[in-house]
């Protein structure tokens, strides 16, 4: 085996999404990545793993039995322990093209995004609508509400910040969200579906944001452009589930020399005056073990490394299911999103429901998976909070639902002690929140922005 | 071939991951198969993980992609997205290091299990040229100390049969059978398995309805090219 380096720029632990992405920019950018985790795959949180692997790591079978073995062969298989999808034009894709990453992976569209209007037996479920033409033909709103809605989408697509011409008579900047509904006259389900399945605000904080109307206008107008991408919905998402995405970012790095160890536990992290300078960490699944020591300049890793220095800003719940059949009322659909708003169901929190199916290579054909997820709002019963979720989803063949999942964020930035960690993958439903945490670390650890842009030109070598 | 004038040959791309343990010559064979050319003590290619070479055979080309391990055997942690969907494998072993065998026998168990159901593999011995017998009769610095070889031919061709491999022994410092490999991987890839590539043969039609949801993230930002909503 070979040697590792007395010495490297940065060592990250943890192979999650955002760590793989800033290993792969890192290395790009020529520093020299050793990357570790201590499981024997890739993915940490952020991993697609099979249907035996869920049943151990749940325990909800009877000791002895292998009841994943009524489900087909097990590497069709691919379930993701955090549902998340990519806005087809958001971040991820951008850092994705810009970092040629998608040489390595496969998109689909997921084909519809839905939203639930009214709780219990008499809900409506409908397509989230993202134009003026859907807008009117939406079965989410009455014939006056659908024209008023239309001219609201046709100013959000107008709408420029720099030319007041535009505003409406709105102090823009000031402003706040809801000043620009009553502006059109919009009712409370509308604005419910425009902030909760559009805007992706996952409650109701923003309405009365001061200054708040513009990061809200642009958040609509990003699911806009992302709708208008591909056409079906704003979400695109890989073929063998999001796991993919870090084991494409990880062998981004690898390409430009990163050093990658799995099944490795790090042992100590080795402090000089109150600065992270190294680890000690053992590697193994080889025989024999391998013990070894590096120096590093910095260290970047996921919550679970650095427990001292995290604390829980909040718990999600989380249910993945597996279905035989599609989502009702979303038109057969081989994946989609579907948002309950918190105030349909009287809840804080948004309940989302991601659904995806064979289409994407992550169960055979037949099967459905279907990921129910909120913020905890109590402290038990934490059944009841999904179960708006989970009445959606019909029959259930396998529910796997664990206690309530903690979220960290690191108690300091990093610039003391040259330990910089990541957040947990928060409740949202697409990785926007993730791209930003990638951004905030590397301006913490770089000093500068990252830029992605053009991140490979000039060093990449030619194909032929 | 007078009836194949003008009629271009049908192209198709295919997927080829290489396997192994470190050191045992496999980005030097993808390099002596692509450029033609050796480096003793080659470090590892920056940047340089997705080679592209074709492969004319009589009645069709075939352009190998060839994904490069990128170095992460070194400790064990190959991504399973590596292998994903390969159509062709090159196991390698080193022909003086019997470990070295073993671990590309791990291989082929792991792409039996995960690998697609057609996969072909060819199981290599490289660094023929460090034996007595090296293929071209040409002595090197090895011979001159002895044979250096640990494995015989006879032990690999036997377990190579056994799990329908195609086998070789290899120099791809001599660039001894290294062109031949490739070849015979070609010849070996079930026709049914090949996907035209984009654009070129009508067959190409079936195939992508199926990848009518398949998404460029290269293409346009904007397919409409408006700003703002899609209104
Ligand atoms: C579905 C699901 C989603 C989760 N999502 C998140 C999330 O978004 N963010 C998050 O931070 N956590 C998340 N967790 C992790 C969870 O909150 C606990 O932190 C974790 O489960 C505790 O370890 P474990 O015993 O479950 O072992 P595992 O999670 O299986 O950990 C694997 C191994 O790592 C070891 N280990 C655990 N913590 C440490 C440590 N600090 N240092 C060294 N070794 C360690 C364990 O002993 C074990 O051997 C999630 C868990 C589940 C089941
Ligand atoms: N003598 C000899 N050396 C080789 C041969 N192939 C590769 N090497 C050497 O073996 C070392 C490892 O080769 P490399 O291609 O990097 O192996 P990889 O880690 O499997 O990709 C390098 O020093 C090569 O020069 C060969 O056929 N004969
Ligand atoms: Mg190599």
């Amino acid at each position: 085996m070979d040697e590792i380096a007395p010495e490297y720029d940065v060592i990250v632990l943890g192979t999650g999404l955002t760590e793989c992405i800033l290993s792969g920019v890192l290395s790009v950018k020529g520093k020299k990545v050793l990357h570790i985790d201590r499981n024997d795959h890739y993915g940490a949180d952020a991993a697609s793993v099979n249907l035996e692997v869920l049943f151990k790591k749940y325990g909800n079978y009877a000791k002895g039995t292998e009841p994943w073995k009524q489900y087909g062969r097990l590497n069709d298989w691919n379930i993701d322990l955090v549902p998340k999808f990519l806005m087809s034009s958001g971040e991820l894709t951008n850092i994705l093209v810009s970092t040629d990453v998608t040489r390595y992976l496969e998109f689909k569209q997921v084909a519809g995004s839905y939203v639930q209007q009214g709780s219990g037996p008499r809900a409506t479920v409908a397509k989230v609508p993202s134009d003026a033409g859907e807008a009117l033909r939406s079965p989410l709103m009455g014939i006056f509400e659908k024209r008023r809605m239309k001219g609201f989408i046709e100013w959000v697509g107008s709408f420029n910040v720099k030319d007041t011409a535009t505003h409406k008579g709105l102090d823009i900047n000031t402003c706040t969200m809801k000043e620009v509904y009553d502006k059109f006259g919009l009712e409370t389900t509308t604005k419910d579906f425009i902030g909760h399945a559009m805007a992706l605000y996952p409650n109701d904080a923003y309405i009365d944001l001061k200054g708040g109307a513009v990061e809200a206008i642009d958040r609509i107008r990003l699911y806009g452009n992302s709708v208008a991408r591909y056409g079906k919905s704003p979400y695109i998402y890989p073929l063998y589930g999001l796991g993919e995405l870090p084991q494409g970012f990880a062998r981004l790095s690898a390409i430009y020399g990163g050093t990658y160890m799995l099944n490795t536990t790090v042992d100590e992290l080795v402090y000089e005056d109150g600065k992270a300078v190294g680890i000690k960490a053992t590697m193994t699944g080889v025989d024999p073990e391998m013990t070894f020591e590096t120096k590093a300049k910095m260290i970047l890793g996921d919550p679970s490394y650095f427990p001292g220095k995290v604390r829980v800003v909040g718990h999600v719940l989380r249910a993945i299911c597996v279905l035989k059949h599609p989502l009702a009322s979303t038109n057969d659909a081989d994946s989609c999103q579907l948002i309950i708003p918190q105030s349909q169901v009287g809840r804080k929190n948004d309940i989302y429901i991601a659904c995806v199916s064979s289409a994407h290579n992550v169960c055979p054909k037949g099967y459905w998976i279907a990921i129910v997820s909120t913020i905890a709002e109590t402290a038990a019963n934490h059944h009841l909070e999904l179960a708006p979720g989970l009445e959606r989803l019909g029959r259930i063949e396998e529910q796997f639902m664990g206690s309530p999942i903690p979220l960290y964020e690191p108690l300091e930035d990093g610039t003391r002690d040259k330990i910089f960690i990541s957040k947990s993958y928060d409740a949202s439903s697409h990785f926007e929140s993730t791209t930003d945490d990638v951004r905030d670390i590397y301006r913490r650890l770089a000093g500068e922005e990252l830029v992605v842009e053009g991140l490979r030109e000039g060093i990449q070598v030619a194909d032929e | 071939m007078a009836d194949l004038a003008g009629a271009p040959r049908p192209s198709s791309s295919v997927k080829l991951v290489l396997l192994g343990e470190a050191a045992v010559g496999k980005s030097s064979l993808v390099l002596r198969f692509v450029n033609n050319d050796f480096q003793e003590n080659k470090e590892p290619t920056i940047g340089a993980a997705f080679l592209t070479q074709k492969c004319n055979l009589p009645t069709r080309t075939i352009k190998f992609e060839i994904w490069d391990t990128a170095g992460q055997e070194r400790f064990a942690s190959l991504a399973p997205m590596y292998y994903r969907n390969a159509q062709a494998a090159l196991v390698v072993y080193d022909l003086t290091k019997p470990t070295s065998l073993v671990k590309a026998k791990h291989w082929v168990a792991e792409l039996q299990r995960q690998a697609s159901p057609g996969i072909v593999i060819a199981l290599v011995g490289n660094k023929l040229d460090l034996t007595n017998d090296s293929g071209d009769g040409e002595g090197t610095d090895a011979n001159d100390s002895g044979d250096a070889r640990k494995v015989s031919t006879e032990e690999a061709k036997t377990y190579a049969e056994e799990e329908s491999l195609l086998f070789f022994e290899t120099s791809a410092k001599t660039g001894y059978n290294v062109t031949e490999v490739f070849t015979a991987i070609a010849n070996a890839i079930p026709e049914t398995s090949l996907k035209t590539a984009r654009g070129a043969g009508a067959s190409a039609a079936a195939a992508s309805r199926a990848e009518e949801q398949r998404v460029n993230l290269n293409g346009p930002r904007d397919p409409n090219a408006k700003e703002g909503c899609a209104c």
